[in-house]
């Protein structure tokens, strides 16, 4: 009897039922769409962070950097500087720092992360710019300029506005452990394409693995040699970035006592990258390195991380958070609203039909049992359709591929720049193609605020029902 | 029966208080055969719809079997009109989207009845008044005679023991009208069970074993002589 009453009712209301349905049907799907941008924009920021931070790595140590631990990238070159040949002198200068806006910290931070309770790995990397000054000036024009500085240039473009050029060479380059396990690090995010890693037995040496990108762009390959700081290093092995950036974290790495020793940065590290032994673990072990390093030091969750990644993923996830997450509440609301309204109009315009069942010994709870009924049947049904509207919008989008760009940048977040600010080092800049995920709980999240929308319809055009006495429903249609 | 003693009803209009029924007092026999008459507004339906369990009085008692429904909760009232209480509407208040065989089914869904024995009863109640070729029709594709056999069947179905009427044949020409009150007399004949009319037309009132007249709220009864000179 319920089941043939309401499927009646149901059908022979059919433009309320559609109406009803498809205000439900968009509202599911938005909240599905809002869910799965969400998800991409989340795998794509961590994609992002990935290449620069590695896989597994739950928490970052740096030091919050000062104006003066920063400097001005600066090249001097004396009088009798470089050599003269036909007319010309030419000048070449090498230089190997820590990054611009990166602090160096002493390794005993290291060891103090490794001895903190809820870490499973810890490990210290050296970030370093590895920027080579070439030029050459007439010697007409070199008395007047003795001791003069050729400014350098944001770019390594060749100076040509006279008979004078000068151009920049800079290279990242990353100071690694190679004793210990690439689990945890930059490195746990790239596979050896060439060649082989760095192992113990090349502590002290001055070997080198290159990203694949900048040894395709530098032609380089194993065997190659780089130059670091005016020193060869040979080439040993070639990693690709395992993340959809396709960039790893640096152009060059080294061994990190060789890093140290070239930059004059001795015993000290740019970042300790830590795992936690669970995910659970992470804001106690975050407390506990703040507590254990002191407040010089900033440590950062991956949650935080995410916060540095920049450009439209940024973006995307931002209106995925706020705007998606708003839109979505609002376009539910005005769904749910929709059906409440039509639920107890439909209730008043069948006063005398429940009028009459009342009279006939229907109990209320029975009544609000079929009004319920008929609204959570609209509701699912305008969920079935939502699901299937969200999943074509989904599979759209995926087909589509619409890119984003990502930028993630290892360094302190702090210091003069703010967070985020100019503190970074080891930019990874890439194009991520964004893929939206389709999830059961997501699914099962939109079939509860289809039943819920149908029960909360329900329950007012139950509420309305209840209300309605048996004689009087049916006088006030006498 | 019914035993009514001192029935009042009032109901508030706004900032106005209307009285319905002033001070009624009647007994109803099992198998009796009543018409009440009336002015419109004269109280008729509203004495219907207490004796029907559908409402409360503002005062007095009305005894159905020795339980007193003016005392009695929504629930109890709701019981007494699955089981014991069927009704016939003037406008026969049958469901659209619902069959003649479905309409009819309605009125055992509250007495928990299964399935199959819901469907038996229900064309045999729609036998009886001659409508199983009509069983899978929707009202609106029935005459407004046939709509009312309908709505007889239902009240019917569950074997009530009064029935009750409120202008059963006000929608119906007049060749209907005897068809639909001979069809009640004879079921209550049959099954002797009470019938109560509310009716306008005094031929139908004719028909009955008791007449009884409502004017302002007052309930009188006319003498059987009376109600043989009509």
């Amino acid at each position: 009897m319920f089941i043939t009453y309401l499927t009646r009712e149901l059908k022979n209301r059919r433009r309320q039922t559609s109406i009803v349905a498809i205000g439900m049907a968009l509202a599911i799907a938005l909240v599905i769409v809002v869910n799965a941008v969400a998800g991409g924009v989340k795998t794509a920021q961590a994609s992002a962070l990935s290449s620069v931070y590695g896989v597994g790595t739950d928490i970052t140590v740096t030091q919050a950097t000062t104006t003066s631990s920063s400097g001005t990238q600066q090249f001097r070159f004396g009088a009798g500087a470089g050599s003269t040949s036909g007319g010309t002198r030419s000048f070449n200068s090498a230089q190997l720092r820590t990054a611009r806006g990166v602090t160096a910290f002493a390794t005993t931070a290291v060891t103090k992360v490794a001895a903190t309770g809820g870490v499973k790995a810890a490990t210290g990397v050296l970030s370093l710019q590895s920027t080579t000054f070439s030029g050459r000036t007439p010697t007409q024009s070199s008395g007047s300029g003795a001791g003069g500085t050729p400014q350098t240039r944001p770019t390594d473009g060749t100076s040509a506005g006279g008979p004078s050029s000068f151009g920049i060479d800079s290279t990242s380059v990353l100071g690694y452990d190679v004793s210990a396990s690439t689990a945890v690090g930059p490195l746990s995010s790239t596979t050896l394409k060439s060649g082989r890693m760095l192992t113990a037995a090349d502590t002290g040496k001055n070997l080198a693995v290159l990203d694949s990108d900048y040894a395709t762009s530098a032609s380089k390959k194993v065997g190659s040699t780089v130059t670091i700081d005016g020193k060869a290093f040979t080439v040993v092995g070639i990693v690709k970035s395992t993340s959809a950036t396709g960039a790893s974290a640096s152009n060059v790495y080294i061994p990190l006592d060789t890093a140290q020793k070239l930059s004059g940065e001795t015993a000290k590290v740019t970042t300790v990258y830590v795992q936690a032994t669970s995910a659970s673990q992470i804001p106690a072990v975050q407390t506990a390195l703040q507590t254990a390093l002191g407040a010089s030091m900033t440590v950062n969750t991956q949650a935080g991380l995410a916060s540095t990644v920049t450009g439209s993923v940024s973006t995307a996830a931002t209106l995925a958070q706020n705007l998606g997450l708003w839109l979505s509440i609002l376009v539910l609301a005005a769904a749910f609203l929709l059906a409440v309204l039509f639920t107890v109009s439909g209730v008043t315009r069948r006063t005398r039909e429940f009028g009459t069942l009342k009279a006939i010994g229907w109990t209320n709870r029975r009544v609000v049992g079929q009004v319920a009924g008929e609204s959570v049947v609209q509701g699912l049904l305008g969920g079935a359709i939502g699901v299937a509207l969200g999943l074509a919008a989904i599979e759209v989008v995926n087909l589509l591929h619409p890119t984003l760009t990502a930028s993630a940048s290892t360094g302190a977040a702090g210091g003069p720049g703010g967070p985020g600010g100019f503190a970074r080092v080891a930019t990874s800049a890439a194009s991520i193609a964004l893929s939206l995920p389709i999830t059961a709980p997501v699914l099962g999240l939109a079939v509860a605020l289809a039943i819920l929308g149908g029960l909360i319809a329900g329950a007012f055009g139950g509420w309305r029902a209840t209300r309605l006495r048996p004689a009087a429903a049916l006088r006030s249609v006498a | 029966m019914y035993q009514l003693t001192g029935i009042g009803k009032t109901y508030k209009q706004g900032p106005r208080i209307v009285t319905a029924l002033k001070d009624v007092d009647l007994t109803i026999e099992d198998g009796d055969h009543i018409a009440i008459q009336g002015q419109t507004g004269g109280g008729k339906s509203t004495l219907l719809q207490l004796l029907g369990a559908l409402d409360r009085p503002s005062t007095g008692s009305i005894l159905l079997d020795g339980k007193d429904l003016a005392r009695s909760g929504d629930a109890e009232l709701g019981r007494v009109r699955a089981r014991r209480i069927g009704f016939v509407f003037q406008g026969f208040n049958l469901i659209p989207t619902l069959t003649a065989q479905e309409n009819v089914e309605t009125a055992l869904a509250p007495l928990g009845v299964g399935t199959a024995a819901r469907r038996r009863r229900a064309a045999e109640a729609l036998a009886s008044v001659g409508l199983d070729s009509r069983a899978s029709h929707l009202p609106s594709e029935l005459s407004g005679g046939q709509q009312q056999r309908v709505a007889i069947a239902r009240a019917l179905v569950k074997d009530p023991s009064v029935l009750l009427a409120d202008e059963p044949t006000g929608a119906l020409d007049e060749d209907t009208r005897n068809d639909i009150i001979e069809l009640l007399e004879r079921i209550r004949s049959e099954r002797g069970i009470t019938l109560v009319v509310v009716t306008h037309d005094s031929w139908v009132a004719r028909r009955a074993q008791r007449r009884l007249q409502l004017r302002a709220g007052v309930l009188t009864e006319r003498p059987v002589a009376a109600q043989r000179v009509g």
